[in-house]
């Protein structure tokens, strides 16, 4: 007996699935699952976190729907995995947050940003807050430099406390101790496998979306966002030592380092995750699961409303409107980071968590560990 | 929509592997082509959803394949298993051009994978689909649709209109009537007769409503009837066919593949007498694999069990249904209305018998019985572990033999011996031509891709002449 209906149903899937291994050359879920016989609820919780979602197993099924067997993996393991995620949430009380996970990113982000334009408002003239400031230290005319580090620094060291609080609670349920981690070469491995996202390839030809037609679209989208995402993030950290190391102050001249940083990964950024959701308002809707369509789409909007206040501050950060524009962003960003440990934002952690089981587990059998 | 008023030169009735080799490479030589698939989209393609993999001949290792596999190896092993009713002609010719089909196919969009294990142990012989026949269906429709072949699902063929040999056109069903289409040149790919219970009985008599049909509910012949009723000289015994055991649970129709069981080799198998009634141990298990649904065929009331015991509950690929658990063999017995004391005398002579050995289940071990009638010659090992396991079992049926009789061109032959003016066959419908009984794994894909090819060629050609 499994802890939840929809483990029940993984469960009779991978049965089916262990007695037919038509897929296994598709995807690392299917060779994970030959490795068992029965299978716990952390074996299924991690087998949900190791698939990618690329739909080739159930275009490729002979028993998918309107099968009487009704296979389908990607479907199920997608409900599975989401509803992993609200069971690692940390702390306990915000699991709920994953249910009406687009309601919850929302209000939050709409909050924050309210919160940003209420603070600047109140705690500035009219005169400076669309004033005109420009050089090395504009923006903290507005936010001095220590508020916005102590108050972004601290949504940053929480969201990463959260984060591993839950990824500790996920390696328990999969049953990997903490020593996966002293595994060099299954780390170097999951890296590799992760930021090619190779199993988003559908076993080499592409993710099946709206039809059995499969593309690299989603790849495409996904490699944009992720890497548009890694790019604003470094162009973040360097922007961090500038100020603390060579006390060089933001805002940085266009040719900067952090400027040419988060310029491409904010450009990666609105691409990225605008093709995400056109792809995903295309996609086969037997393939999704529908009741955390928000949560995807909460998550994807967050991270192009990043983008899109980060590049129009830079458009206009010498005019009056870099003011609102600063709050409008800080706010953004405020809240991706607070929301991060609960939405779709912790996928990509998971999953890389999983890659390194898998990684592990080939090795083992390999007899390489 | 597919403008039915035009004549095309060719028309392919069937929707799997050989109707589509045939439609894309009558398309490739220049074809119009239509294909008419009986089955809704979902169900398109026979048998082919379900299979897994195709035996070619090729002479080195290949990133796919582990080792050589001769023409002449092929030949040996279609002559041991077809017991020599082959035909020799056709069949050299099939073997020979299995040898460039292997790269044909994947320049058709299918892809191989390297053998992972697991399943079947064949990686010298058989090349195996990445994401199985399903997939392999895919990347042909999508690439037959790309070259411009029509293609009509739902379309049920309700009559052909043969004169002396010459194909005029087909009646289709389009809702409530029906529509004529014209063509040059038919090719008939449309499967065999497994999934007509009725004809099965012709043969089989009352036993055929305890047969369970492995693949589609569609594949009821009836291309094949109108064939043979139009003057189409028939080939094969009506009652051969590849059959497996499988599953007693399994549906109806459709279980595929996930339905067998490969653990007879590792137990017993008993009818519902309680008695055994064949060696279990004869040979490796995928050579031998496709004589069990013929074996419990025989058995009274169709039915047959593989019992086994805790010993070797975890050697073979895990099921979809679960085996039957008891802790005694009388139990076990119970469990399926078995006699009691017939099972365990069955279980305790052949416990008597076992002979000590060394148990390997990849090759013909020395563990095996001694005065036991049948034999059972390898891996027999005393059933003494509890728990005790049984699967019941029902004779499988994936395809039959009986079929057209065609020549090298895949053109059929008339009763009278002449060659039809323009009508081709490929797949199962002529599987019989070279599969006179038995079965050697991935053969099935062989005689489609082969075939079917070669009559989409040869349609095209006609067709132009």
């Amino acid at each position: 007996m499994h802890g939840t209906n929809i483990l029940e149903e993984a469960d009779r899937l991978m049965t089916v699935c262990n007695s037919c291994r038509y897929c296994e050359g598709l995807c690392a879920v299917f060779p994970a699952m030959e490795m068992r016989r029965s299978f716990s609820d952390g074996d299924l919780n991690y087998f949900a976190n190791l698939c990618h979602a690329c739909g080739a197993c159930y275009t490729d099924c002979q028993f998918s729907p309107p099968h009487e067997f009704n296979v389908n993996v990607p479907k199920t393991l997608a409900i599975a995995r989401a509803e992993s995620w609200a069971a690692y949430a940390w702390p306990r009380a915000f699991a709920g947050l994953f249910a009406r996970n687009g309601l919850a990113i929302s209000l939050i982000a709409a909050l924050s940003v309210a919160a940003f334009i209420f603070g600047f408002t109140a705690l500035h003239d009219r005169q400076v807050l669309f004033g005109i400031h420009s050089g090395p230290g504009a923006f903290y005319k507005l936010m001095p430099h220590n508020a916005m580090a102590a108050l972004f620094g601290a949504a940053f060291l929480y969201a990463i406390v959260a984060l591993v609080m839950g990824v500790r609670a996920f390696w328990r349920d999969i049953g990997e101790p903490i020593g996966m981690l002293a595994d060099p070469p299954s780390l170097w491995q999951a890296m590799k496998d992760a930021t090619q996202l190779r199993y988003l390839d559908g076993g080499g030809v592409g993710c099946v979306n709206e039809d059995e037609r499969p593309s690299d679209l989603r790849k495409i989208h996904h490699h944009l966002t992720f890497y548009g995402f890694a790019l604003c993030f470094a162009a973040t950290c360097v922007a961090t030592l500038y100020h603390y190391l060579i006390a060089r102050e933001a805002p940085y001249p266009w040719w900067d380092l952090p400027v040419v940083l988060g310029t491409l990964g904010g450009i990666g950024l609105l691409i990225g995750p605008a093709g995400l959701l056109k792809e995903k308002w295309k996609r086969d809707t037997d393939l999704v699961d529908q009741q955390r369509m928000g949560m995807d789409v909460a998550f994807i909007a967050m991270l192009f409303l990043t983008s899109l206040t980060g590049m129009a501050l830079l458009l206009l950060r010498d005019t009056a409107a870099m003011g609102p524009l600063l709050a409008l962003h800080l706010g953004v960003v405020f809240s991706l980071f607070i929301t991060m440990p609960y939405g779709k934002f912790v996928h990509g952690i998971y999953r890389f968590v999983a890659l390194v089981r898998h990684a592990r587990e080939r090795r083992m059998m390999a007899g390489g560990v | 929509m597919v403008d039915l008023s035009r004549k095309f030169d060719c028309l392919v009735i069937g929707g799997g592997n050989a109707a589509l080799c045939a439609a894309i490479s009558a398309r490739r030589a220049g074809a119009s082509v239509l294909v008419l698939e009986g089955a809704p989209k979902f169900y398109r393609g026979g048998n082919t959803r379900h299979t897994r993999n195709m035996r070619c001949a090729h002479d080195a290792a290949t990133d796919i394949l582990t080792g050589p596999y001769t023409e002449q190896e092929f030949w040996e092993d279609l002559q041991l298993v077809t017991e020599g009713q082959t035909d020799e002609e056709l069949a050299r010719h099939m073997i020979r051009e299995s040898k460039d089909i292997l790269g044909w196919v994947v320049e058709q969009g299918v892809r191989w994978q390297p053998s992972l294990g697991g399943t079947l142990s064949l990686g010298r012989t058989n090349s195996f689909f990445l994401g199985g026949g399903r997939a392999m269906l895919n990347a042909l429709y999508l690439t037959a649709e790309r070259l411009g072949v029509d293609i009509l699902y739902d379309a049920e063929v309700l009559d052909l209109d043969i004169d002396n040999g010459m194909f005029l056109s087909a009646d289709l069903k389009q809702g409530d009537g029906r529509v004529s289409v014209r063509a040059a040149t038919l090719v008939a790919a449309a499967g065999g007769f497994e999934a007509n219970i009725e004809w099965l009985k012709q043969y089989w008599g009352e036993a055929a409503d305890n047969f369970l049909i492995r693949g589609t509910p569609y594949n009821r012949g009836s291309i094949l009837k109108m064939l043979l009723n139009k003057g189409v000289q028939q080939v094969g015994d009506p009652t051969q066919c590849h059959a497996v055991a499988i599953d007693a649970r399994a549906p109806k129709f459709d279980g595929g593949i996930i339905t067998r069981h490969d653990s007879v080799v590792f137990g017993i198998v008993v009818n519902k007498n309680a008695m055994r009634f064949y060696d279990e141990g004869e040979d490796i298990w995928p050579k031998r694999y496709a004589i069990w649904g013929r074996l419990v065929a025989a058995q009274p009331g169709q039915i047959a069990y593989i019992v086994f015991d805790a010993s070797v509950r975890n050697s073979f690929m895990p099921t979809l249904f679960p085996p039957i658990e008891a802790g005694s063999i009388a139990e076990l017995a119970g469990k399926f209305g078995l006699d009691a004391a017939a099972l365990e005398k069955t279980i305790a002579d052949f416990n008597a018998a076992v002979r000590p050995g060394t148990f390997d289940h990849t090759i013909l071990d020395d563990c095996r019985t001694e005065g036991l009638t049948p034999p059972k010659t390898h891996w027999a090992q005393r059933i003494e572990t509890p728990p005790y396991y049984a699967y019941p079992v029902r004779p499988g049926i994936t395809f039959t033999y009986l079929g057209t009789r065609v020549n090298k061109q895949a053109r059929m032959l008339m009763k009278d011996g002449r060659p039809a003016a323009n009508m081709f066959a490929a797949g199962e419908i002529m599987a019989g031509n070279v599969l006179g009984k038995g079965y050697a794994a991935g053969i099935g894909m062989t005689i489609g891709s082969v075939f079917g090819r070669i009559a989409g060629r040869e349609a095209a050609q006609n067709a132009r002449n």
